[in-house]
């Protein structure tokens, strides 16, 4: 019953998402008000409609109603309540269904807090949020519906991915899809002001927040993801340049470019047609994601032949909702006149640099990402691009840009002298040359990974804390320092956030260290400055799951400072193992322990990593969000929301 | 298939309705060669090498009864005295240049090692005109209505 109204639910939410599509942009042309007005209550009940479709989908999910083909392909009886609970987006039914979810949820947001916007732009923006709606509620109702039956029930279901089963993974597609889904409404903005034909700085400010909030939430998201690689798959790897992967980090780099531009678009009216196409650019690389990853093309050609209704009927979104954009795009851009002036040097052109390299760098993830397949139908080849090549084209870019954000981000706007912002961050580069310097001649190694990393993180840091300083006067006082506006301080720790993570990232895979051996039960060994001793090994049942569990004891300098209990478990229902590494975190280096299978001849193999600096890659992450949200809760944003009340109070009567 | 197949659909998190992630344990002990230059030689060339019956995976990392195989082949070729380009075109021969994890520069492969640094200069080209542009464009500003040069002159009067 409650399925069946769950259903119901997202046919209504379709049908409402069609007239929002429609009305509001017939109003919005004609001039009609009331056509108009339509939009706002719509959005609201479009989303409470698909909330309610996906509450009765999690309904299913909790209580394991089996006569649901999704249910019994991704769960099972036994499964703890939390996976039961996430396995409703464990799947691609699912999955989809959160994605429209909060589609509709932006969209709603945009009515509810769009007041200060002109009527017209406002309806405008929400038909073309609704009929991105509109494409996938037809795709989900169509080709994946969450709510088809089984004539059958079985008794029990397939249970989810053991993989999946994870609380790191579980909240990872939510934050993913806020991140990649919210960059919609930055499109739903650059189309409506391209229809309107007007785009000024008071667009800029529009955009910014959405912009914001989603590059923060795709941050958070892929770097759940990154974290989950690194402890459940084994040996501790944090980026694979894997096509899904690249699907996610395309957006985030086109997302993190969009950032910029609408600076400059908000406070110099400048780059506005290239910020418009950005923003087209940015949804589009999430569709493109999509399509990658509902599609398998890029997995495997033939997955692509196995499932073409779905991904044809992806690909017909992508090049209707991407081709339209940039159709309209070329019509209209000309019309849009930059007013600010400004030299070469300045923050204008800084941020312009950044955009080059942003949008180069992610040109070049895509090329590597499709050339496969472009190799195969165009030249007849079958090739790989693996990590290797990545490394080598993607990389120089992100050098480049750490190197020179510190600068840029201290220029002043429209005439920078170059020399002023120089001599301030000399300290900075000094320190940052001297650690890299120092950390040159401490490594045994002959790489200059190690050194270029620890320089980067302590310029790009070193740069922020000047940048926030100069920011307070002459006699700057800490006071003041906590007195400035919080955008001040988000930008200076999403840089710090970057810099840490590169230094991370460095650190990793300059100096890490592995072991791997045949350990016997109490033998103790040491890897780099670690004793090990393999005390137990034990057979454990959990709840849905077998496990073989060791006992490794960590010792330094002779004193235990960690057990370890690395495990190797089998689900039985999903017919699949699992690797539970075991890691001792710490503030300059992991220790990283994986069991694996016993020998004929007695012990078990047992490999041992040292990851250097790994927690702060993650950390840099966060404080890369964190920049984000600080910048988001600036007093400009909340301003104009105060503003936004006195906009919308009666108007008299025309 | 193995962990790596399993991760890009967990990912995304998609439907896994034939995932047989194995135990991740990729090179075994009794793979290892006792020379130590030796095998991290081995390890370097594995590390290149993708593995066929997996995704975007490469023989290191990979459980798979094939890219163990190819470990082992990979150390039998070194222990005759190989270089590392004699064993990777070994196994190139063949598997076919789907194995190189890092793609050839031949054929039109050139396109895509040259994608990157040509978009960089053209969009640094478009950049500096616009930039040129911008910078000697001139300050359209609305000149000051007769009121707001009232108001100025007033003020300047003031000081």
């Amino acid at each position: 019953m409650i399925t069946e109204l769950g259903h119901f639910a997202l046919i209504l939410a379709f049908l409402v998402a069609i007239v929002q599509m429609v009305v509001p942009l017939v109003g919005a042309h004609k001039r009609w008000p009331g056509w108009m007005a339509v939009a706002e209550p719509a959005a609201t009940a479009q989303f409470l409609l698909t909330a309610a479709a996906f509450a009765a989908l999690v309904h299913a999910f909790v209580t394991s109603d089996f006569s649901l083909r999704v249910v019994t392909l991704n769960s099972h009886s036994a499964k703890p309540m939390i996976y039961k609970f996430t396995g409703t987006w464990g799947n691609h039914e699912g999955s989809m269904l959160l994605w429209v979810l909060i589609l509709t949820l932006f969209g709603a947001m945009a009515a509810w807090f769009g007041g200060g916007l002109p009527p017209s732009l406002r309806a405008r923006v929400l038909a073309v949020q609704s009929s991105v709606a509109t494409a996938f509620f037809a795709f989900i109702l169509f080709t994946s519906n969450p709510f088809e039956r089984l004539a059958v029930p079985p008794f029990d279901g397939e249970d989810l991915n053991p993989l999946l089963q994870d609380p790191g993974l579980a909240i990872h597609p939510p934050f993913l899809y806020l991140g990649y889904v919210g960059l919609s409404i930055c499109f739903s903005f650059a189309v409506a002001a391209l229809i309107e034909g007007r785009v000024d700085a008071a667009w800029g400010r529009w955009v910014r927040p959405w912009t914001l909030a989603s590059w923060a939430f795709l941050t958070i998201g892929i770097g759940l993801g990154s974290w989950w690689a690194y402890y459940e798959l084994g040996w501790g790897g944090f980026w694979f340049w894997d096509p899904v992967e690249n699907a996610s980090f395309m957006p985030w780099l086109f997302a993190a470019a969009l950032l910029h531009s609408a600076i400059v678009v908000e406070k110099r009216e400048a780059l506005k047609a290239w910020t418009i196409l950005l923003a087209i650019l940015a949804f589009g690389f999430s569709l493109i994601g999509t399509f990658i990853v509902r599609s398998g093309l890029l997995t495997s050609v033939h997955a692509f032949a196995n499932d073409p209704e779905r991904g044809v009927f992806i690909l017909m979104i992508l090049v209707f909702f991407t081709g339209g954009a940039l159709t309209l795009f070329s019509l209209r851009a000309s019309t849009m006149q930059a007013k600010g002036v400004f030299g070469l040097v300045s923050r204008e052109s800084a941020l312009v640099a950044n955009n080059i390299l942003l949008a180069v760098s992610s040109f070049v993830v895509f090329v590597g990402t499709m050339w496969p397949l472009v190799a195969e139908m165009a030249f007849d080849r079958k090739l790989s691009v693996g990590p290797p090549f990545f490394d080598m084209a993607f990389t120089p870019f992100m050098l480049v840009l750490g190197l020179i954000l510190p600068v840029g981000a201290m220029l002043s706007w429209k005439r920078g002298r170059a020399g002023r912002s120089m001599r301030a961050l000399v300290p900075a580069f000094l320190l940052a040359l001297a650690l890299g310097a120092l950390v040159w001649a401490m490594q045994t190694g002959r790489s200059a990974l190690g050194p270029i990393g620890v320089f980067l993180g302590a310029w790009l840091v070193g740069g922020a804390a000047t940048d926030l300083w100069s920011r307070t006067g002459q006699n700057g006082s800490v006071a003041r320092l906590l007195r400035l506006p919080r955008a001040d301080w988000g930008k200076a720790v999403a840089h710090a956030g970057l810099g840490i993570t590169m230094l991370g990232v460095a650190g990793l895979t300059a100096w890490q260290q592995e072991d791997i051996r045949v350990a016997q039960l109490g033998e103790r060994f040491e890897v780099s400055g670690f004793e090990l001793e393999l005390a137990a090994v034990e057979d454990v049942r959990g709840p849905n799951y077998l496990s073989t569990m060791a006992t490794v004891i960590l010792r330094q300098d002779g004193t235990q400072i960690a057990t370890l209990r690395p495990e190797k478990r089998t689900y039985p229902v999903a017919g699949m193992p699992t690797t539970e590494a075991a890691i001792d975190y710490r503030f300059l280096r992991d220790v990283y322990v994986v069991i694996g299978d016993a020998q004929e001849g007695g012990g078990w193999v047992m490999r041992t990593y040292i990851k250097p600096l790994a927690n702060w890659i993650w950390a840099g992450c966060i404080l890369m969000a964190l920049g984000g949200t600080l910048s988001l809760s600036d007093r400009r944003f909340r301003v104009a929301a105060g503003a936004r009340k006195s906009a919308s109070a009666p108007v008299p009567a025309e | 298939m193995s962990r790596r197949a399993a991760f890009r659909r967990a990912g995304a998190a998609l439907v896994l309705t034939c995932a047989l992630a194995l135990p991740a344990l990729a090179v075994q002990p009794d793979e290892m060669l006792g020379d130590p230059g030796l095998e991290s030689r081995a390890r370097e060339i594995s590390e290149g090498l993708r593995c066929l019956v997996c995704q975007n995976e490469s023989i290191d990392e990979s459980n798979a009864s094939l890219a163990r195989d190819l470990r082992i082949l990979v150390r039998e070729r070194l222990l005759e005295g190989d270089s590392d380009a004699e064993v990777v075109d070994f196994i190139v021969d063949r598997y076919g240049e789907f194995v190189l994890l890092r793609p050839t520069t031949g054929g039109w492969n050139w396109i895509l090692w040259a994608a990157g640094p040509a978009m960089a200069l053209l969009a640094l080209g478009l950049a500096g005109v616009y930039v040129r542009g911008r910078s000697a464009a001139p300050e359209n500003t609305p000149p000051l209505s007769d009121a707001e040069q009232a108001r100025l002159r007033q003020l300047l009067e003031d000081r």
